[in-house]
């Protein structure tokens, strides 16, 4: 165990983390401004939308209670490229920093200001600037996922730049905004965090329905449970796509990966794909990952021996097992929670409570779409292995070698105490205050002195 | 000018937005408890700070994202060079940040307090540390890390006394205000010692005179503007007392940044240190285009929440 190690233990840790919260946010913030926006125009029309501005009121709290541990985590993620990864810093700050950059500037700004301007502007604003305030900010939180999921493409499949000097150097900025890798994986992973923010809802609601034995005052279980079941079947339709084409990609450009996912240790023709080691399906690994049932899939030992050939004797393979079974985790947990919602769609149809049983497996929607989206991340990262930058830059080279095996310890113990102490805390908020459920609304919020002096400047 | 010393002069700027703005948030945190008799005081003094204090933080992430880009060498060094320091900034950035969020969302004593203690760390150990990482940048020494820390600390306090005497009626602001001729008797004579060596000299309290004249004017006028910030406060005038400390903030940031250039960390130059021509080309277009927008949503925020904030509002 050396400081190499500890920082990809780090590294991994804190993402993960990270990547629990980041998701909810990026859909939750959709849904909840759907759900205020359909307030405002029921309103508008006179009509009663009480239950729909608790439902926003309701929502929007446990939004803000995993809001601030999305943004409290990611400052670590910035900080920790320089930290423990210098070198690699050094190498791509000159491409990788730009869309992160970017992201700050384009996007962070706008997600915190306008959700500053949200919370605290409920009495203050008129109406409309309130929420457009907070479509602002989920706009801020979906820019930002495109940003550095732009950045992280450009690790697997390096484009628009040339190697001067030991550190990379960007000659294309478009190529880097709209790598191929990049353009898949956006859609893939920010559809995911609507399967996943879907899956919080649909749980939420289901859970909210066997406690309340209905849909709940003017049906409102059912407006949320079908919303969301509504968004997670979309999104679950978009990640199936995006993730065809993400796998068409990966036989061109991290072959290894694709062999990895699916065991394969030797260049085959018609490659057959394995469900779960032993049981396989002829021709289909092929046929997913060329469109072709006959085209030449790469496999592990031969990749091997052409890297060997190219870079120079080193391990190539990234951790087999960790990579195969990630890949099915993935595709069977998100299967699952799109399936639900499927079934969901149907059983919901009518205005009478769905059966009992469903609503208790509604209760699954919350875990199994975030373990899928981490199983994802695992893939995706640990596959890339052992490259930080793929063919350029290994992650032996990548990181800081002035920092001692002691230092990254400290902080790896430090984060990760932290970080469950918050995770129990985060869990207790959200549990205490799903079971509380929605606060009753005032009869019409009072208008304060400031509300009825600021709109004549609002506009 | 060279587009390394535009981007060295906009890292500049970005840490100064994020000093004078974080600033006073740091200063409301650690000086909530002393500013407040009961709980209702106590959400009196983060209410001023409540819809803005994440979008200041921004600056931080805004200013470390600019310099991987501009200066990615730079960036490593800092970032590795300082190690466990920076943990330990993050780790009071994340308390105080759920601490904040959360307040609002627990009822008893006992997870208040918690909040209210990881708003206090949270707050204490950024301001003094921020300051110890720079003195430590320029000088290189124990004495001055600890220096630096100390005037970086005391002069968010003073900055935020004065923001939430400017930002509040009622015993609140009055508290506030004698906090900030408190922490000013800390503030002006640590500032008397550290910042005539900043123009030039690589040892603490020893003046350069030979040092660049912008800088020791600089230099100077933050001195000046931190005096006249306390004489202010003394005379209840809140928000010229605000705009002094501000711009004490921004002078005494612009002299260390002056100081930096051109080889803020040893064997780091900013010319080394910088990405290709190509990309901060981009990264000017960037900022053109971008920070002036956000300057201008920031600032109808703070136009939206200008009242002063009373006991029994929110």
């Amino acid at each position: 165990m050396d400081a190499l190690d500890l920082a990809r233990w780090q590294f991994g840790v804190t993402t993960v983390y990270h990547f629990l919260f980041v998701p909810l946010t990026i859909g939750l913030g959709v849904f909840v401004a759907g759900l205020q926006t359909a307030w405002l125009r029921r309103t508008r029309r006179g009509e009663d939308g009480e239950h729909l501005l608790r439902l926003t009121k309701f929502f929007g709290k446990l939004f803000l209670i995993n809001f601030a541990m999305g943004v409290v985590t990611g400052i670590v993620q910035e900080f920790q490229f320089g930290m423990n990864w210098s070198q690699y810093s050094i190498f791509v700050g000159d491409v990788f920093g730009a869309p992160l950059a970017m992201e700050a500037l384009l996007a962070f700004f706008l997600e915190s200001t306008f959700l500053g301007l949200w919370i605290f502007g409920w009495e203050r604003l008129p109406r409309a600037v309130h929420l457009a305030c907070l479509w602002a900010a989920v706009i801020g939180s979906n820019l930002s996922a495109y940003f550095i999921l732009a950045a992280n493409a450009w690790m697997k499949h390096p484009v628009g730049y040339e190697v001067v000097g030991g550190r990379a150097r960007m000659t294309d900025l478009w190529a880097v905004l709209t790598n191929s890798t990049a353009l898949a994986q956006v859609p893939h992973v920010v559809a995911g965090a609507f399967v996943v923010a879907g899956g919080f809802v649909i749980a939420v609601s289901g859970y909210r329905i066997l406690r309340e034995g209905s849909y709940g005052e003017a049906g409102m279980w059912r407006t949320s449970l079908r919303g969301a079941l509504v968004m997670t079947a979309i999104a679950g339709i978009v990640v199936a796509g995006t993730g065809d084409q993400s796998a068409r990609l990966l036989r061109e450009q991290q072959p290894m990966k694709l062999a990895a996912a699916e065991g394969l240790r030797h260049d085959t023709a018609g490659a057959s794909f394995s469900i779960v080691p032993g049981v396989e399906v002829p021709s289909l690994l092929s046929l997913l990952a060329a469109h072709d049932p006959q085209a030449v899939v790469q496999g592990t030992d031969d990749i091997e021996r052409r890297y060997t050939a190219a870079f120079g004797p080193a391990d190539y393979t990234p951790n087999l097992p960790v990579v195969f079974w990630s890949f099915r985790v993935m595709i069977v947990f998100g299967m699952a929670t799109v399936g639900l919602s499927f079934l969901g769609l149907w059983l919901t149809r009518r205005r009478a409570g769905p059966p009992r049983w469903f609503s208790r497996l509604c209760v699954l929607a919350l875990p199994l779409p975030s373990a899928a989206i981490v199983a994802g991340w695992l893939l995706s990262e640990i596959g890339r292995q052992p490259w930080t930058v793929q063919g350029e830059l290994m992650t032996a080279a990548s990181v800081s070698p002035g920092v001692s095996l002691t230092e990254v310890a400290a902080t790896l113990a430090g984060f990760t105490l932290l970080y469950g102490v918050l995770a129990l805390a985060e869990g207790v908020l959200l549990v205490r205050h799903i079971k509380a459920g929605p606060e009753p609304v005032p009869v019409e919020p009072v208008p304060s002195g400031e509300a009825r002096l600021t709109p004549t400047l609002m506009y | 000018m060279t587009l390394t010393t535009f981007w060295f002069i906009m890292i500049a700027f970005l840490w100064t937005g994020y000093f004078v703005l974080e600033g006073f948030d740091f200063g409301v945190g650690a000086l909530m408890p002393l500013l407040s008799r009961s709980d209702a005081d106590r959400r009196q003094v983060l209410t001023t700070i409540g819809p803005v204090w994440d979008g200041n933080e921004v600056w931080l992430i805004t200013a470390v994202g600019a310099m991987f880009a501009a200066f990615p060498v730079w960036y490593a060094h800092m970032l590795s060079g300082f190690y466990l320091p920076l943990f330990l900034v993050i780790v009071g950035l994340i308390v105080r940040g759920v601490g904040l969020e959360w307040r609002g969302k627990v009822t008893s004593r006992r997870e208040l307090a918690l909040c209210d203690a990881g708003i206090v760390a949270g707050s204490v150990l950024p301001a003094f540390l921020w300051g110890a990482v720079f003195g430590h940048m320029v000088y290189g020494t124990a004495l001055a890390t600890a220096a630096g820390g100390a005037l970086s600390l005391t002069m968010a306090m003073l900055h935020g006394a004065v923001f939430v005497a400017l930002r509040t009626t009622g015993p609140v602001r009055a508290r506030a205000r004698r906090a900030a001729l408190f922490v000013s008797a800390a503030a002006v004579p640590l500032a008397a010692v550290a910042l005539p060596s900043l123009p030039g000299s690589s040892a603490l309290t020893v003046p350069d005179w030979s040092a660049s004249p912008f800088l020791w004017a600089s230099a100077l006028a933050a001195m000046a503007a931190l005096a006249s910030g306390v004489a202010l406060v003394w005379r209840r005038r809140e928000g010229w007392a605000f705009t002094a400390t501000a711009a004490a903030i921004v002078l005494t940031t612009a002299t260390l940044f002056g100081r930096l250039w051109p080889a803020p960390m040893p064997g780091v130059t900013v010319t080394a240190a910088a990405s290709a021509p190509y990309t901060l080309t981009v990264l000017t277009w960037l900022g053109v285009l971008a920070l002036p927008g956000v300057i201008a949503y920031q600032a109808w925020t703070y136009w939206v929440f200008r009242r002063r904030v009373s006991a029994r509002s929110e």
